[in-house]
């Protein structure tokens, strides 16, 4: 779930507000969005990928970080932030992940079972 | 937006289906809506996940095509319908040619791009690009709450409410409706679905529409412990243990998953260690599903080395098969100026009675998409509809129960293995029998909320009614036949047909009749009113 939103990185620009797709944040009374509604995070990294200066961190759990997780404090994370738009290749300089993309190397292996195997 | 819209083409959905159902009936000339109940560009399973695509060109080695077709409709169940395989492989083939043309960035190998493959959210993000420039409004952040119908019972638009704007109501009038609203996954949380709460089905069936194939609902995705990330494609370099570290022993990785769900059904915790994984292919593991890895590298676990617990997410009709009744070339519904495409729509036509998820899916949304706006485009441009008036009861008034109450009571009955991935009979009818009654309460005391809460009790209702038709087709289904596993019940060939289900006060289930081979494709179900101009009913 959504776990922090820095302060001292977020330039008020409402992209995570806007791209949201289960409406997590609100816009604070400074323009730093609030995490409004954790409860209908869904963990899907969207806001991550998306954020242009890495303010946000969602941790990989589907409940909320304890109290005094080092998932919840800004200050332990440090490079944790932003990791999904470095992957995905967004942001300047930077290659789209897709170009990289290899899919091709396992769904060959798994070509003749029946069950749902290949997203 | 709020207040009133007026379109030929209104689609609900910002997903694959929806965005090229948009494009589709932008390209034929049509004024085009997109409402979507998050953002388009993020919202649904595709955006969050990505995925491969049931992919093949023309001209493969051999009759590649024919023979794709003949062993997946074999694997099917034999559910499939072979002319709409090869139509989804036709046309998907011609749609990423688009996608490559306007850009996406496809991986190369010895200078050839490789097509078969797409990443979420490069994808969608393209996508909404690409609707936005063809001249479509997009409504993001606008979930519909019901139908609009108009005096002769044809759709003519849909009403919500508008929730980044005070849960304003919004109306938007149109020709013709494309529903790409996504299946239903009953918020259990699997990666990106908590959008897909089967809101397009339930509208659809207030109007009278039929749905097929709802007991392969029982989709299930392994997913560490700790999350919800139901990527599959990776498990097969698992190897399975349970806690005292004994191995769990399966014929074959890819198999496993039913042995997996056995012992979590019992109550047993497993884990999985992808310790089959060859080292020279771990990078290229990464690249090529780097959100699979992501929640386990923030979570301090390296899958390769170390033993991660895992649990099976219910991924319901969003990558099992079911959904709503297609009964022409152009994804009509069986009610007029309702097209419906991705996975709203049964997705039997490609992949009968087995999971939809991943490459049949993705190719369906694609295809599916382009001929719902297309079909969309023919019947609703210029259509006069004089008056339009909204459909729906179901938790649209507000009401005594709580939401979270109501979904709590559903997911009761379809989350837990022994209920729904194990079915049988008596199970069947114990759930049906509290399921019902829980309609009768949500239909006869309403379900609370107020302003952007209405959704929520809307989506209380959908879930609901999802859970109904899947046990009802599923208790029809007195076999066994891929997602659908009633336990002690094996395959018999006099249910080698579809089953199709409905209503809502009173849901009922019937055998799909079988289409007369002398006839031809089968007909739209209704007949045209001249009076109302719908060119797209003579289409």
């Amino acid at each position: 779930m959504i776990e922090v939103v820095s302060a001292a990185r977020c330039v008020a620009c409402d992209v995570c507000v806007k791209v949201c797709p289960t409406d997590v944040f609100e816009r604070g009374p400074d323009g730093v969005p609030v995490i409004a509604r954790q409860g209908d995070c869904q963990t899907c990294f969207m806001c991550e990928a998306h954020c242009p200066t890495d303010a946000l961190y969602v941790a990989p759990f589907s409940d909320p970080a304890p109290p005094g997780s080092p998932h919840a404090d800004e200050a332990a994370l440090g490079p944790a932030l932003g990791a999904y738009r470095r992957i995905v290749g967004w942001g300047s300089g930077r290659t789209p992940g897709s170009r990289a993309d290899k899919n091709h190397l396992f769904t060959r292996r798994v070509r003749v079972v029946p069950e749902r195997p290949e997203d | 937006m709020t207040g009133a819209l007026d379109t030929d083409v209104l689609v609900l959905g910002g997903g694959p289906a929806g965005t090229w159902a948009a494009l589709a009936a932008a390209s034929a000339g049509a004024r085009v809506v997109l409402a979507d109940k998050g953002y388009c560009g993020t919202s649904g399973p595709t955006a969050s996940g990505g995925n491969n695509l049931w992919y093949l060109p023309p001209d493969g080695p051999g009759d590649a095509r024919a023979r794709a077709v003949e062993s997946r409709f074999e694997q099917s169940g034999r559910l499939a319908d072979r002319r709409w395989m090869a139509r989804v492989l036709d046309e998907t083939y011609r749609r990423v040619d688009d996608l490559a043309a306007w850009g996406y960035p496809f991986p190369e190998e010895d200078g050839v791009q490789l097509r078969g493959s797409l990443q979420g959210p490069e994808y969608m993000k393209r996508m909404r690009r690409r609707v936005h420039r063809s001249g479509v409004t997009i409504l993001d952040h606008h979930p519909a709450l019901r139908l609009l119908v108009d005096d002769w019972g044809v759709v003519a638009g849909a009403a919500g409410l508008a929730r980044q704007r005070a849960a304003a109501p919004w109306t938007v009038r149109a020709g013709a409706v494309v529903l790409a609203t996504g299946g239903c996954a009953f918020l259990s949380g699997a990666f990106g679905t908590n959008v897909d709460t089967g809101d397009g089905h339930l509208m659809a069936a207030e109007l009278g529409a039929e749905l097929s194939g709802m007991e392969f609902s029982a989709a299930y995705a392994l997913s560490p412990a700790h999350g919800a990330h139901t990527k599959g494609l990776m498990m097969q370099f698992a190897t399975y243990t349970t806690e005292d570290g004994a191995e769990v022993e399966v014929p074959d990785p890819l198999t496993a998953r039913t042995r997996v769900a056995e012992l979590l059904a019992a109550g047993e915790r497993v884990y999985a260690r992808l310790d089959r994984a060859p080292r020279d292919l771990r990078a290229a593991m990464r690249e090529a599903q780097p959100n699979y890895f992501l929640p386990l590298d923030k979570a301090g676990i390296d899958p390769f080395r170390d033993r991660y617990p895992v649990r099976m997410v219910l991924e319901g009709t969003v990558r099992g098969t079911g959904g709503l009744r297609i009964v022409a070339d152009d994804c009509a519904t069986t009610v007029p100026g309702l097209f419906a495409a991705g996975d709203v729509a049964t997705r039997e036509p490609v992949s009968g009675a087995v999971s939809g998820g991943g490459a049949y899916n993705g190719a369906w949304a694609i295809s599916s998409g382009t001929w719902a706006g297309a079909g969309a485009a023919r019947f609703g441009a210029g259509r006069a509809r004089p008056r339009a008036v909204p459909a729906g009861r179901a938790g649209l008034e507000p009401g005594a129960l709580d939401p979270a109450e109501v979904v709590a009571a559903v997911q009761a009955e379809v989350l837990p293995l022994d209920r729904n991935y194990f079915r049988t009979r008596a199970g069947l009818r114990r759930s049906l029998a509290r399921l019902d009654a829980l309609w009768r309460r949500v239909a006869a005391e309403g379900v609370a909320g107020t302003g952007r809460d209405r959704l929520r009790a809307r989506q209380a209702a959908a879930l609901t009614a999802h859970a109904r038709w899947s046990y009802r087709a599923a208790l029809a289904r007195d076999e066994s036949r891929g997602l659908h596993r009633l336990v002690g019940a094996p395959t018999r060939d006099e249910y080698e047909h579809r089953i199709l289900t409905g209503g809502l006060d009173e849901p009922w289930t019937a055998p799909e009749p079988p289409a007369d081979p002398r006839l031809g494709p089968p007909p739209v179900p209704w007949s045209a009113d001249p009076v109302h101009e719908s060119p797209g009913a003579l289409a």
